[in-house]
Protein backbone atom coordinates (compact mmCIF):
# COMPACT_ATOMS: atom_id res chain seq x y z
CA UNK A 1 0.00 0.00 0.00
CA UNK A 2 1.24 3.46 -0.85
CA UNK A 3 1.66 5.81 2.06
CA UNK A 4 2.10 9.54 2.27
CA UNK A 5 4.80 11.30 4.32
CA UNK A 6 2.57 14.35 4.84
CA UNK A 7 -0.79 14.63 6.55
CA UNK A 8 -4.10 15.01 4.71
CA UNK A 9 -7.28 16.67 5.98
CA UNK A 10 -8.45 13.42 7.56
CA UNK A 11 -5.32 11.28 8.08
CA UNK A 12 -1.78 11.51 9.43
CA UNK A 13 1.20 10.95 7.11
CA UNK A 14 3.85 8.46 8.19
CA UNK A 15 6.35 11.12 9.32
CA UNK A 16 3.93 12.36 12.00
CA UNK A 17 3.07 8.77 12.97
CA UNK A 18 6.73 7.71 13.32
CA UNK A 19 7.57 10.86 15.32
CA UNK A 20 4.53 10.30 17.57
CA UNK A 21 5.45 6.72 18.48
CA UNK A 22 9.20 7.22 18.73
CA UNK A 23 8.73 10.26 21.00
CA UNK A 24 5.99 8.47 22.95
CA UNK A 25 8.14 5.40 23.62
CA UNK A 26 11.20 7.46 24.60
CA UNK A 27 9.02 9.72 26.79
CA UNK A 28 7.60 6.76 28.75
CA UNK A 29 11.08 5.17 28.84
CA UNK A 30 12.45 8.40 30.34
CA UNK A 31 9.87 8.29 33.15
CA UNK A 32 10.90 4.72 33.99
CA UNK A 33 14.63 5.47 33.68
CA UNK A 34 14.22 8.61 35.79
CA UNK A 35 12.63 6.72 38.68
CA UNK A 36 15.04 3.76 38.50
CA UNK A 37 18.20 5.90 38.38
CA UNK A 38 17.17 7.83 41.49
CA UNK A 39 16.49 4.68 43.51
CA UNK A 40 19.18 2.26 42.43
CA UNK A 41 21.72 1.19 45.07
CA UNK A 42 24.89 1.08 42.94
CA UNK A 43 26.33 4.58 42.54
CA UNK A 44 28.16 3.49 39.41
CA UNK A 45 25.01 2.20 37.70
CA UNK A 46 23.12 5.29 38.88
CA UNK A 47 25.76 7.56 37.30
CA UNK A 48 25.59 5.67 34.02
CA UNK A 49 21.77 5.64 33.98
CA UNK A 50 21.68 9.39 34.68
CA UNK A 51 23.99 10.00 31.70
CA UNK A 52 21.72 7.79 29.56
CA UNK A 53 18.66 9.72 30.79
CA UNK A 54 20.40 12.97 29.77
CA UNK A 55 21.28 11.51 26.35
CA UNK A 56 17.68 10.50 25.65
CA UNK A 57 16.50 13.87 26.99
CA UNK A 58 18.58 15.73 24.40
CA UNK A 59 17.42 13.32 21.69
CA UNK A 60 13.81 14.00 22.75
CA UNK A 61 14.34 17.73 22.61
CA UNK A 62 15.69 17.44 19.05
CA UNK A 63 12.85 15.17 17.97
CA UNK A 64 10.16 17.34 19.52
CA UNK A 65 11.48 20.46 17.80
CA UNK A 66 11.35 18.53 14.52
CA UNK A 67 7.85 17.33 15.38
CA UNK A 68 6.53 20.80 16.16
CA UNK A 69 8.09 22.19 12.96
CA UNK A 70 6.54 19.33 10.99
CA UNK A 71 3.16 19.88 12.60
CA UNK A 72 3.22 23.62 11.94
CA UNK A 73 4.08 22.97 8.29
CA UNK A 74 1.35 20.38 7.79
CA UNK A 75 -2.43 20.19 7.80
CA UNK A 76 -3.78 18.86 11.08
CA UNK A 77 -6.32 16.12 10.27
CA UNK A 78 -9.82 17.00 11.47
CA UNK A 79 -11.43 14.92 14.21
CA UNK A 80 -14.02 12.40 12.98
CA UNK A 81 -17.52 13.89 12.88
CA UNK A 82 -18.63 11.50 15.64
CA UNK A 83 -16.53 13.39 18.20
CA UNK A 84 -18.80 15.54 20.40
CA UNK A 85 -18.62 19.26 21.14
CA UNK A 86 -16.94 19.20 24.55
CA UNK A 87 -14.28 16.73 23.42
CA UNK A 88 -13.77 18.72 20.25
CA UNK A 89 -12.80 21.65 22.47
CA UNK A 90 -10.77 19.65 25.01
CA UNK A 91 -8.65 17.64 22.57
CA UNK A 92 -6.63 20.56 21.13
CA UNK A 93 -6.04 21.87 24.66
CA UNK A 94 -4.82 18.45 25.82
CA UNK A 95 -2.58 18.17 22.77
CA UNK A 96 -1.23 21.68 23.33
CA UNK A 97 -0.45 20.72 26.93
CA UNK A 98 1.28 17.55 25.73
CA UNK A 99 3.47 19.58 23.38
CA UNK A 100 4.23 22.04 26.16
CA UNK A 101 5.38 19.24 28.46
CA UNK A 102 7.47 17.62 25.75
CA UNK A 103 9.40 20.90 25.51
CA UNK A 104 9.37 21.82 29.19
CA UNK A 105 10.52 18.46 30.56
CA UNK A 106 13.79 18.14 28.60
CA UNK A 107 14.44 21.88 29.01
CA UNK A 108 14.03 21.69 32.80
CA UNK A 109 16.41 18.71 32.83
CA UNK A 110 18.91 20.67 30.76
CA UNK A 111 18.57 23.60 33.18
CA UNK A 112 19.08 21.20 36.11
CA UNK A 113 22.38 19.80 34.77
CA UNK A 114 23.47 23.31 33.81
CA UNK A 115 23.09 24.76 37.32
CA UNK A 116 24.18 21.66 39.26
CA UNK A 117 27.14 22.20 41.56
CA UNK A 118 28.37 18.75 40.48
CA UNK A 119 29.18 20.39 37.11
CA UNK A 120 29.05 17.10 35.21
CA UNK A 121 29.34 17.81 31.47
CA UNK A 122 26.60 16.53 29.19
CA UNK A 123 27.79 14.24 26.43
CA UNK A 124 24.79 12.79 24.59
CA UNK A 125 25.53 9.14 23.82
CA UNK A 126 29.24 9.96 24.33
CA UNK A 127 29.20 11.66 20.92
CA UNK A 128 29.81 15.33 21.64
CA UNK A 129 29.77 17.84 24.48
CA UNK A 130 26.43 19.60 24.80
CA UNK A 131 27.01 23.08 26.24
CA UNK A 132 25.17 24.08 29.39
CA UNK A 133 22.36 26.64 29.37
CA UNK A 134 23.67 30.07 30.38
CA UNK A 135 22.45 29.84 33.98
CA UNK A 136 24.39 30.44 37.17
CA UNK A 137 25.60 27.36 39.07
CA UNK A 138 24.38 27.24 42.67
CA UNK A 139 22.91 24.85 45.22
CA UNK A 140 19.71 26.90 45.35
CA UNK A 141 19.28 26.84 41.57
CA UNK A 142 19.96 23.09 41.54
CA UNK A 143 17.26 22.50 44.19
CA UNK A 144 14.81 24.64 42.25
CA UNK A 145 15.33 22.89 38.90
CA UNK A 146 15.38 19.45 40.54
CA UNK A 147 11.95 20.19 42.02
CA UNK A 148 10.71 21.69 38.75
CA UNK A 149 11.86 18.62 36.79
CA UNK A 150 10.12 16.29 39.26
CA UNK A 151 6.81 18.18 39.28
CA UNK A 152 6.82 18.47 35.50
CA UNK A 153 7.51 14.73 35.28
CA UNK A 154 4.57 13.88 37.58
CA UNK A 155 2.26 16.22 35.67
CA UNK A 156 3.59 14.79 32.41
CA UNK A 157 2.83 11.25 33.52
CA UNK A 158 -0.73 12.27 34.43
CA UNK A 159 -1.15 13.87 31.00
CA UNK A 160 0.24 10.84 29.16
CA UNK A 161 -2.07 8.51 31.12
CA UNK A 162 -5.02 10.75 30.21
CA UNK A 163 -3.91 10.72 26.56
CA UNK A 164 -3.62 6.89 26.48
CA UNK A 165 -7.01 6.44 28.19
CA UNK A 166 -8.61 8.86 25.71
CA UNK A 167 -7.08 6.95 22.77
CA UNK A 168 -8.33 3.63 24.15
CA UNK A 169 -11.77 5.12 24.73
CA UNK A 170 -11.93 6.25 21.10
CA UNK A 171 -10.91 2.84 19.87
CA UNK A 172 -12.84 0.46 22.10
CA UNK A 173 -15.80 2.51 23.29
CA UNK A 174 -16.53 5.08 20.61
CA UNK A 175 -15.10 2.76 17.91
CA UNK A 176 -13.94 5.68 15.78
CA UNK A 177 -10.74 6.12 13.72
CA UNK A 178 -8.81 8.35 16.17
CA UNK A 179 -6.35 5.66 17.37
CA UNK A 180 -6.28 3.72 14.09
CA UNK A 181 -5.21 6.75 12.07
CA UNK A 182 -2.18 7.19 14.36
CA UNK A 183 -1.15 3.64 13.39
CA UNK A 184 -1.88 3.37 9.66
CA UNK A 185 -0.57 6.26 7.58
CA UNK A 186 -2.53 8.13 5.00
CA UNK A 187 -2.33 6.80 1.45
CA UNK A 188 -2.47 10.41 0.28
CA UNK A 189 -5.78 9.87 -1.54
CA UNK A 190 -8.23 10.48 1.30
CA UNK B 1 84.57 -5.62 22.99
CA UNK B 2 81.05 -4.73 24.11
CA UNK B 3 82.08 -5.00 27.75
CA UNK B 4 84.93 -2.55 27.17
CA UNK B 5 82.69 -0.02 25.49
CA UNK B 6 80.18 -0.30 28.31
CA UNK B 7 82.98 0.07 30.84
CA UNK B 8 84.23 3.24 29.19
CA UNK B 9 80.71 4.60 28.97
CA UNK B 10 80.15 3.97 32.67
CA UNK B 11 83.42 5.70 33.54
CA UNK B 12 82.52 8.67 31.35
CA UNK B 13 79.09 8.86 33.01
CA UNK B 14 80.66 8.88 36.49
CA UNK B 15 83.04 11.67 35.53
CA UNK B 16 80.20 13.65 34.03
CA UNK B 17 78.18 13.72 37.29
CA UNK B 18 78.66 17.22 38.69
CA UNK B 19 80.41 17.50 42.00
CA UNK B 20 77.47 19.35 43.58
CA UNK B 21 75.11 16.49 42.85
CA UNK B 22 77.57 14.01 44.26
CA UNK B 23 77.76 15.98 47.50
CA UNK B 24 74.00 16.41 47.69
CA UNK B 25 73.56 12.73 47.08
CA UNK B 26 75.81 11.53 49.87
CA UNK B 27 74.15 14.06 52.17
CA UNK B 28 70.78 12.73 51.18
CA UNK B 29 71.52 9.06 51.75
CA UNK B 30 69.45 7.50 54.48
CA UNK B 31 65.94 6.51 55.46
CA UNK B 32 63.07 8.96 55.67
CA UNK B 33 59.52 8.74 56.88
CA UNK B 34 57.02 10.71 54.85
CA UNK B 35 55.44 13.43 56.95
CA UNK B 36 51.77 13.83 55.95
CA UNK B 37 51.64 17.25 57.58
CA UNK B 38 54.36 18.58 55.29
CA UNK B 39 53.26 16.62 52.22
CA UNK B 40 50.29 16.56 49.90
CA UNK B 41 48.94 14.24 47.21
CA UNK B 42 46.79 16.03 44.68
CA UNK B 43 45.24 14.82 41.47
CA UNK B 44 43.45 16.31 38.49
CA UNK B 45 41.15 14.63 35.98
CA UNK B 46 40.31 16.43 32.76
CA UNK B 47 36.68 16.93 31.73
CA UNK B 48 35.16 16.79 28.25
CA UNK B 49 34.75 20.32 26.96
CA UNK B 50 37.62 21.67 29.05
CA UNK B 51 38.49 22.10 32.67
CA UNK B 52 38.64 19.29 35.12
CA UNK B 53 38.24 18.45 38.71
CA UNK B 54 40.85 18.42 41.41
CA UNK B 55 41.10 16.33 44.49
CA UNK B 56 43.54 15.39 47.20
CA UNK B 57 44.13 12.59 49.66
CA UNK B 58 44.40 13.79 53.22
CA UNK B 59 45.73 10.58 54.76
CA UNK B 60 48.70 8.55 53.56
CA UNK B 61 51.95 7.15 54.89
CA UNK B 62 55.23 6.04 53.41
CA UNK B 63 58.97 5.95 53.41
CA UNK B 64 61.86 6.98 51.21
CA UNK B 65 65.23 5.27 51.39
CA UNK B 66 68.12 6.76 49.46
CA UNK B 67 70.95 4.35 48.94
CA UNK B 68 74.34 5.60 49.95
CA UNK B 69 76.39 4.14 47.12
CA UNK B 70 73.86 3.72 44.35
CA UNK B 71 70.88 6.02 43.86
CA UNK B 72 69.31 3.46 41.60
CA UNK B 73 68.90 1.15 44.57
CA UNK B 74 66.85 3.74 46.43
CA UNK B 75 63.30 2.88 47.37
CA UNK B 76 59.94 4.58 47.82
CA UNK B 77 56.88 3.09 49.46
CA UNK B 78 53.62 4.94 49.67
CA UNK B 79 50.24 3.90 51.06
CA UNK B 80 47.23 6.12 50.41
CA UNK B 81 43.93 5.80 52.29
CA UNK B 82 41.28 6.58 49.64
CA UNK B 83 38.64 7.09 52.36
CA UNK B 84 40.36 10.46 52.90
CA UNK B 85 39.72 11.73 49.37
CA UNK B 86 38.50 15.31 49.19
CA UNK B 87 37.33 17.38 46.23
CA UNK B 88 35.50 20.18 48.00
CA UNK B 89 32.13 18.68 47.02
CA UNK B 90 30.64 16.15 49.48
CA UNK B 91 28.53 14.34 46.88
CA UNK B 92 31.57 13.76 44.68
CA UNK B 93 33.62 12.57 47.67
CA UNK B 94 30.92 10.06 48.59
CA UNK B 95 30.80 8.90 44.98
CA UNK B 96 34.59 8.45 44.86
CA UNK B 97 34.59 6.47 48.13
CA UNK B 98 31.74 4.22 46.95
CA UNK B 99 32.12 1.03 44.96
CA UNK B 100 31.75 3.18 41.83
CA UNK B 101 35.38 4.24 42.23
CA UNK B 102 37.65 3.42 45.21
CA UNK B 103 35.35 1.03 47.11
CA UNK B 104 37.26 2.21 50.17
CA UNK B 105 35.31 -0.08 52.53
CA UNK B 106 36.60 -3.21 50.80
CA UNK B 107 39.86 -1.76 49.48
CA UNK B 108 41.01 0.66 52.18
CA UNK B 109 44.55 1.09 50.83
CA UNK B 110 46.19 2.12 47.58
CA UNK B 111 49.83 1.06 47.59
CA UNK B 112 52.87 2.01 45.59
CA UNK B 113 56.10 0.03 45.92
CA UNK B 114 59.02 1.23 43.83
CA UNK B 115 60.96 -1.38 41.88
CA UNK B 116 63.51 0.84 40.19
CA UNK B 117 64.88 4.37 40.42
CA UNK B 118 66.69 5.83 37.42
CA UNK B 119 68.46 9.16 37.63
CA UNK B 120 67.50 11.47 34.81
CA UNK B 121 69.37 14.59 35.90
CA UNK B 122 71.16 16.26 38.77
CA UNK B 123 68.05 16.46 40.87
CA UNK B 124 65.58 14.32 38.96
CA UNK B 125 64.80 10.63 38.79
CA UNK B 126 62.28 8.32 37.21
CA UNK B 127 60.69 6.07 39.79
CA UNK B 128 59.05 2.92 38.49
CA UNK B 129 57.08 0.63 40.69
CA UNK B 130 53.96 -1.39 41.25
CA UNK B 131 50.71 0.34 42.03
CA UNK B 132 47.97 -1.70 43.69
CA UNK B 133 44.40 -0.44 43.91
CA UNK B 134 41.18 -2.42 44.26
CA UNK B 135 43.14 -5.67 44.11
CA UNK B 136 44.76 -4.88 40.78
CA UNK B 137 48.49 -4.28 40.35
CA UNK B 138 50.19 -2.60 37.41
CA UNK B 139 53.59 -1.05 36.77
CA UNK B 140 53.52 2.76 36.91
CA UNK B 141 56.16 5.43 36.67
CA UNK B 142 56.54 8.80 38.35
CA UNK B 143 58.97 11.64 37.91
CA UNK B 144 60.60 12.83 41.12
CA UNK B 145 62.44 16.08 41.49
CA UNK B 146 64.43 16.95 44.57
CA UNK B 147 63.10 20.31 45.78
CA UNK B 148 65.07 20.76 48.95
CA UNK B 149 67.36 18.97 51.33
CA UNK B 150 68.27 20.36 54.70
CA UNK B 151 68.70 19.29 58.29
CA UNK B 152 67.42 15.75 57.87
CA UNK B 153 64.42 16.81 55.78
CA UNK B 154 64.13 15.88 52.12
CA UNK B 155 61.45 17.20 49.84
CA UNK B 156 60.42 15.84 46.46
CA UNK B 157 57.98 17.06 43.85
CA UNK B 158 56.49 13.97 42.23
CA UNK B 159 54.31 13.89 39.13
CA UNK B 160 52.87 11.09 37.05
CA UNK B 161 49.93 9.91 35.01
CA UNK B 162 47.86 6.84 35.86
CA UNK B 163 45.15 5.23 33.74
CA UNK B 164 42.26 4.63 36.12
CA UNK B 165 40.51 2.11 33.84
CA UNK B 166 43.14 -0.51 34.69
CA UNK B 167 42.09 -0.45 38.31
CA UNK B 168 38.38 -0.91 37.66
CA UNK B 169 37.72 2.82 38.10
CA UNK B 170 36.73 3.71 34.55
CA UNK B 171 33.32 5.09 35.54
CA UNK B 172 32.45 8.31 33.77
CA UNK B 173 34.80 7.93 30.79
CA UNK B 174 34.83 9.59 28.32
CA UNK B 175 33.08 12.51 30.07
CA UNK B 176 35.95 12.41 32.53
CA UNK B 177 39.38 11.51 31.21
CA UNK B 178 40.84 8.09 31.87
CA UNK B 179 44.11 9.83 32.76
CA UNK B 180 44.63 10.85 36.38
CA UNK B 181 47.38 13.45 36.74
CA UNK B 182 49.13 13.14 40.08
CA UNK B 183 51.01 16.03 41.61
CA UNK B 184 52.56 15.35 44.97
CA UNK B 185 54.87 17.04 47.38
CA UNK B 186 56.47 14.40 49.56
CA UNK B 187 58.47 15.54 52.52
CA UNK B 188 60.57 12.94 54.32
CA UNK B 189 62.00 13.31 57.79
CA UNK B 190 65.10 11.33 58.58
CA UNK B 191 64.63 8.36 60.89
Amino acid sequence: MESSITNTSTRYGWAMIVLHWVIGIIFVGQFVLGFVMMRIESQRTAFELIQLHKSFGFLLLGLIILRIAWRLGNIVPALPSSVGGLERQAAPLAHFALYLFQIALPLSGWALVSVSTLEIPSMPFNLFVMPNLPLAVSDAAESFWTAAHWYLAYAGIALVVLHILAALRHHFWLRDSVLARMITPSSGRE
Amino acid sequence: MHARILGLAALAACLAVPAIAAVALSDAAGSYTISPAASNIRFTIGKAGGGGFDGAFARFKGSIRIDNGNVERSQVNLTIFPESVGTGQNRIDAFLRSDAVFDSTNSPEIQFRSTNVTRTGDTTALVTGRLTARGKTFPEKFTAELSSLKAGTIKFHVTGKVLRSRYGMDVGTPIYSNVVNFDMTLTGKRG
